[in-house]
């Protein structure tokens, strides 16, 4: 399964990563690799197979819904590259 | 020097017995850190100053008569993927580079209940993503029995440091083989528990349907310790299983007669080393004598397993890698940005290696609109598949047995070019991940003076069961951890 360059550039603008030429033409190449050994499951008959996305059985949790003890306001932005009165600082969204 | 090499429980009862005290433990271990460690740099951060206070609080507690812990003084490394509060949590990532967690994960929660005391954060492949420790942003760790060599990955600082004798025992974490791989490589035991066994609540995520927690320890014994520290609801997560887990240490009796055991054709014969086979077989026979009864069994799916890996894991990672936007925490790019995508572009650029971004690109990919049932839809089906192989297997079997890692450790670069070679390295391991089942890497000789891994793996919740069978073969192997480095 080769890949493109334009396929490239499309994946890494949805995964909000900006690729060096070089690394484009790595990638490329890599992900066609890897791409190509997981075409033997495509080999495989799954016609009538579930999905299975977790190995346990899993169903929703809850618990009571009171208030508990949380982490003061300036620790939580205290790992913030920019943060202030207790609010984390962005460039400008629109 | 000997402690260095002891059992972690036989330090706990030494320091019991006040033999030595927790301070001096704790100051042997930093003492071999000191010089092993420009070499083997198994360690990204050592909290030397952290550990020392603990050990002495320690000392005090044990002089005022009250009770440590059941493994109180007893130093232990950490895998640096899991939540430390207070000290540096960095993924091996420069993304993480200087962040300080305010809180610590449920695992470290309760080794630090049970009065160990942590010697520093080991060194990992950036995001746990890795079999060699080479793509660590920090420069790769080397293996003690030869420093040509990686220790394997991702947690390589963890199974180095206790290769080396610079920590009785280490926490590791295992998405694909993380934890067995390196245990392999580096000559000592590692276990991979049930998923849901062993909290996730502080382990920063890498795959979440596959990430667990789990023992890198110098014996059977220990892992069995460390195994009972750690496990146990929490309800911090919301996939923990709502059990009590036993005391595995207490009921350790390594009795194997009678148990049936399966060798996986798939895994046990075509792309492993003949050297890494002539062991296992060899183990296999140790097996039979001690009265197990061992027969091969064909998983047909098993061949699937590792390309099926490869779009699962890097599917969630790319979704879960998507909290690294320099916003809240970690890294963000220098200077002005023109608006907050831009932002967002850089930071993840700068931050993340190049093996994140691979496996990021490739589960965007595999998730993205056209591919989804080609790729990510398939492989949960084949997914299906391998437990249902499973499921069959533990009609007939207590046990399936296959090596752990296909070869021995390999030469540093050897595989850095070549990211689908480097995968292969997984083939062994990935397949129990995928159903979520325990397994066991056991040491079990050497091949050209390396060490070579035996896996034992289980159905669900069989912990009890993989670590009696471990500590069988143990007795009878007698293999000697202590890799034969200067000093």
């Amino acid at each position: 399964m080769a890949i493109s360059i334009e396929d490239v550039e499309h994946v890494a603008k949805l995964a909000r990563l900006a690729l060096s030429d070089d690394e484009k033409e790595t990638f490329r190449r890599q992900l066609s690799d890897v791409l190509e050994h997981a075409r033997i499951i495509s080999e495989v008959d799954t016609s009538g197979v579930p999905l299975t996305s977790h190995p346990l059985p899993l169903v929703n949790v809850f618990r009571h819904d009171r208030s508990r003890p949380s982490l003061p306001q300036d620790e939580v932005t205290s790992n913030a590259a920019w943060a202030e009165d207790g609010a984390f600082k962005v460039p400008k969204i629109v | 020097m000997e402690i260095n090499f002891q059992e972690a429980v036989e330090i706990a009862d030494q320091i019991k017995k006040k033999e030595y005290s927790a301070v001096e433990a704790t100051e042997a271990f930093l003492a071999r850190i000191e010089e092993v460690e420009p070499k083997v740099k198994a360690f990204i951060n050592v909290s030397a100053e952290v550990a020392r206070e603990r050990a002495a609080g320690i000392d005090t507690r044990i002089a005022a008569g009250e009770d440590p812990g059941r493994f109180g003084g007893v130093p232990i490394a950490i895998k640096d993927v899991l939540s430390t509060r207070g000290v540096p949590t960095t993924c091996g990532s420069r993304m993480l580079e200087g962040f300080i967690p305010v809180y610590d994960a449920t695992v470290v929660q309760r080794i630090n209940d049970a009065g160990t005391v942590m010697l520093g954060k080991a060194n990992m492949d950036e995001f746990a993503m890795g079999s060699s420790t080479e793509n660590s942003y920090f420069g790769p760790t080397r293996n003690p029995w030869d420093l040509e060599r990686v220790p394997g990955g991702s947690s390589g600082g963890s199974a180095a440091a206790v290769a080396a004798g610079e920590a009785p025992w280490a926490l590791g974490s295992d998405t694909g083989g993380s934890i067995r791989q390196p245990a392999a490589l580096c000559g000592i035991v590692g276990m991979k528990p049930t998923y849901g066994l062993v909290s996730r609540y502080g382990l920063v995520a890498f795959a979440s349907s596959l990430d667990q927690v789990g023992p890198l320890t110098r014996s059977v014994r220990d892992c069995a310790a460390l195994l009972g520290i750690i496990a146990g609801h929490d309800p911090c997560d919301s996939t923990s299983i709502p059990e009590p887990a036993p005391d595995y240490l207490a009921f350790l009796k390594g009795e194997v007669k009678g148990l049936k055991a399966g060798v996986v054709k798939e895994l046990s014969s075509e792309g492993i080393e003949p050297g890494v086979l002539e062991r296992f077989n060899a183990t296999v026979e140790t097996l039979e004598r001690l009265g197990v009864d061992c027969e091969e069994v064909s998983l047909p799916s098993f061949s699937y397993g590792l390309s099926a890996y490869y779009l699962i894991a890097p599917a969630e990672a790319s979704s879960n890698l998507a909290r690294f936007d320099g916003v809240r925490y970690g890294y963000r790019a220098a200077g002005e940005s023109e608006d907050v995508w831009e932002m967002y572009d850089r930071t993840r650029s700068e931050g993340f290696g190049g093996e994140v971004k691979r496996r990021i690109m490739l589960g965007t990919y595999a998730l993205s609109a056209g591919y989804y049932d080609a790729y990510y839809a398939q492989a949960q089906k084949i997914r299906t598949l391998i437990m249902r192989d499973y499921g069959r297997a533990w009609e007939s079997y207590d046990a399936l047995v296959c090596p752990t890692s296909p070869s021995v450790a390999f030469k540093l670069g050897e595989k850095t070019d070549d990211p689908l070679t480097m995968y292969l390295s997984d083939i062994c391991t990935i397949p129990v991940n995928l159903a979520g089942i325990p397994a066991l890497s056991l040491p079990c000789g050497l091949s050209e003076g390396l060490p070579v891994g035996f896996q034992i793996m289980g159905p669900p919740m069989s912990e009890m069961k993989i670590l009696d069978v471990a500590y069988a073969l143990e007795r009878e192997i007698g293999f000697d951890a202590r890799p034969p480095m200067e000093g």
